[in-house]
């Protein structure tokens, strides 16, 4: 009987694996280095219960919240002018495309720690400023050091963001332009629904990087007096003296943020990979959901 | 008697200082499928974006459906045409690539409805309704959720047709449509087009089909360095060309 024959499973393939001994050899190195620095920090004079107890201080705690409100209002301000550059240095006008290449040019070739005291100390240069049909206020009541982080740092993340949205304009086939042009679309109307939705997929990835260095760099603000996570702790340890608790009490917290930024970019690259690759990255889920499958199965 | 789809009359066209269109004169008649033949680089891609505002004409005469292409005229005059209107002429022009140039993000239905309701300002039920009904003129109509590259070749070019009809068209360019698909796929692209022609559109197929050109064209025209060197009924023009280059041409390609 044919239809039997066809039901049986094939034979199981049975081979000896591949041993990796480059696996086993890195491993060792790495458990003694591991064990070594294990050793050092028990002999450094460092009280880790001060670390701890500080680590939810509120006034690290809020410090940890400004660092987080500053770095996503900034990367927003960062990406909305990076759109918007970009897109004035593909437009072919000379004059935006000018003016676009002057931005770029301009703030990504002077340091950001200058740009925030520069923002900071705008007084001197501008003693009021007047903005139209709303009137004039005095520069030092306008420039906060919550404005002059978010100026400082959000215009010079423009600068990169540019740079970034630029790549991923031009990553997209000319021809998809073509077609959309071909049935009438406008430039605003094929840029918004044809071509930065194929651009994303290229723009998210360096996008969630420039975010997680933000993350760190907004530490910057500190030289302006806004209140982050560094600075909440150096106004604690010029007090209490505890200097080196206090720095690894704010370095839990970066890590805390940059970790949970990490997973939240991956389920983002994810989404935008989408009718671009067949085989998606799994999940961490999928991942323990198959290994499961595959264990069950091997019994 | 009402004016040609389309009238070229000694249309340059330059690159830089590579002149491609050297002086082209065609005409297509309301209804009527015109088959453009030619060796690669002769011109035929270019002309075609011509006709679709995509490029500019340097000099001489391009009118389509009575209407001059990429300019106004005012008394003695001729003002370039604002990119506004330049869209809104687009849009009246069904164009069909070599390379399907799908939008990958959409879905078929997705790239069928997008034009219609952005541009057309079509309602969203009214737009996907015709959209079902095109994707089932060219036998699609169960790949209605279906990702570009979750579709064969074949199937692509007949979602990008069925995208360019959706606009309502009075002109249909073709620019090699069946030059990038495996040869048994291109009948089924061939069939849809026949299916068009049948049904009174006005057609410009750049092809290299001779079968096509000699069963649905209504005009052949063989194009070559920048110039329309042979132009006639099907049968004239493949069975018994005039122009030596044209022998030569069809000798290779038959
Ligand atoms: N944007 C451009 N800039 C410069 N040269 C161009 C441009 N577009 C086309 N050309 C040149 O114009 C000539 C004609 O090109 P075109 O694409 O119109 O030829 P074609 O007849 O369609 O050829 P094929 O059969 O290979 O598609 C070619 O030599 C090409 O290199
Ligand atoms: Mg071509």
């Amino acid at each position: 009987m044919t239809s039997t024959a066809s039901v049986t499973a094939p034979e199981r393939l049975v081979a000896v694996p591949v041993r990796y001994w480059g696996r086993w050899v890195s491993a060792v190195v790495v458990l003694v280095l591991v064990g070594l620095f294990l050793y050092a920090m028990t002999r450094a004079d460092v009280n880790w219960q001060t670390t701890r107890h500080f680590f939810t201080f509120p006034t690290i705690v809020r410090g940890a919240g400004r660092t987080l409100l500053i770095s996503v209002l900034a990367q927003a301000l960062g990406i909305a002018l990076g759109v918007v550059v970009a897109v004035m240095r593909s437009s072919g006008n000379p004059v935006t495309g000018a003016v676009g290449w002057f931005y770029v040019w301009f703030f990504r070739g002077t340091p950001v720690l200058l740009q925030l005291l520069v923002w900071f100390n705008l007084a001197f240069l501008f003693p009021t400023l007047s903005f139209p049909g709303l009137g004039s206020a005095k520069t030092s009541d306008v420039m906060t050091p919550f404005v002059a982080a978010l100026l400082g740092l959000g215009i010079n993340e423009g600068a990169y963001m540019a740079e970034i949205v630029r790549a991923g304009l031009n990553s997209v086939d000319e021809g998809q332009t073509e077609a959309a042009q071909a049935l009438g679309m406008s430039r605003g109307l094929l840029l918004r629904r044809i071509v930065l939705p194929q651009a994303m997929r290229v723009i998210v990835p360096p996008t969630g990087n420039e975010f997680i260095n933000m993350l760190k760099t907004s530490s910057l603000a500190s030289i302006v007096q806004y209140g982050e996570l560094l600075l909440a702790a150096q106004a604690i340890y010029t007090n209490n003296l505890q200097i080196m608790e206090l720095l690894f009490s704010a370095a839990l917290w970066y890590l805390v943020l940059t970790s949970v930024f990490s997973i939240g970019q991956f389920y983002l690259e994810r989404r935008f990979s989408r009718g671009a690759t067949r085989n998606l990255a799994l999940t961490p889920l999928q991942r323990v959901r198959l290994a499961l499958l595959r264990s069950e199965r091997a019994r | 008697m009402s004016a040609p789809m389309v009238h070229a009359e000694k249309v340059h066209k330059s690159f830089g200082k590579v002149e491609v269109l050297k002086g082209i004169d065609l005409t297509v008649e309301l209804g009527e499928v015109c088959c453009l033949l030619g060796p690669s680089g002769s011109g035929k891609s270019t002309f075609l974006r011509c006709i679709n505002h995509l490029e500019k004409v340097d000099a001489g005469r391009l009118s389509v459906d009575g209407e001059l292409v990429g300019y106004r005229q005012s008394g003695e005059k001729l003002y370039e045409l604002k990119e506004k209107e330049t869209s809104s002429k687009r849009a009246e022009i069904g164009m069909v690539f070599q390379r399907f140039n799908l939008f990958p993000h959409m879905t078929a239905l997705g790239n069928i409805v997008e034009a219609p309701i952005r541009v057309k300002g079509l309602g969203k039920a009214e737009a996907a309704e015709r959209a079902r009904a095109l994707l089932d003129r060219v036998g699609l109509s169960d790949k209605v959720d279906a990702y570009p590259a979750q579709l064969s070749g074949g199937q692509q070019q007949r979602v990008a047709i069925a995208r360019a009809l959706a606009m309502q068209p009075k002109l249909m360019l073709f620019d090699e449509p069946t030059s990038a698909l495996d040869p048994e796929l291109v009948g089924e692209v061939l069939d849809v087009m026949r299916g068009l022609a049948a049904d009174g559109m006005t057609m410009l197929v750049v092809t290299h089909e001779m079968g096509f050109a000699r069963d649905v064209g209504d005009t052949v025209v063989f194009m070559d360095g920048g110039v329309v060197v042979e132009s006639g009924a099907p049968h004239d023009v493949i069975n018994n060309p005039q122009q030596e280059r044209t022998r030569a041409f069809l000798g290779k390609v038959l």
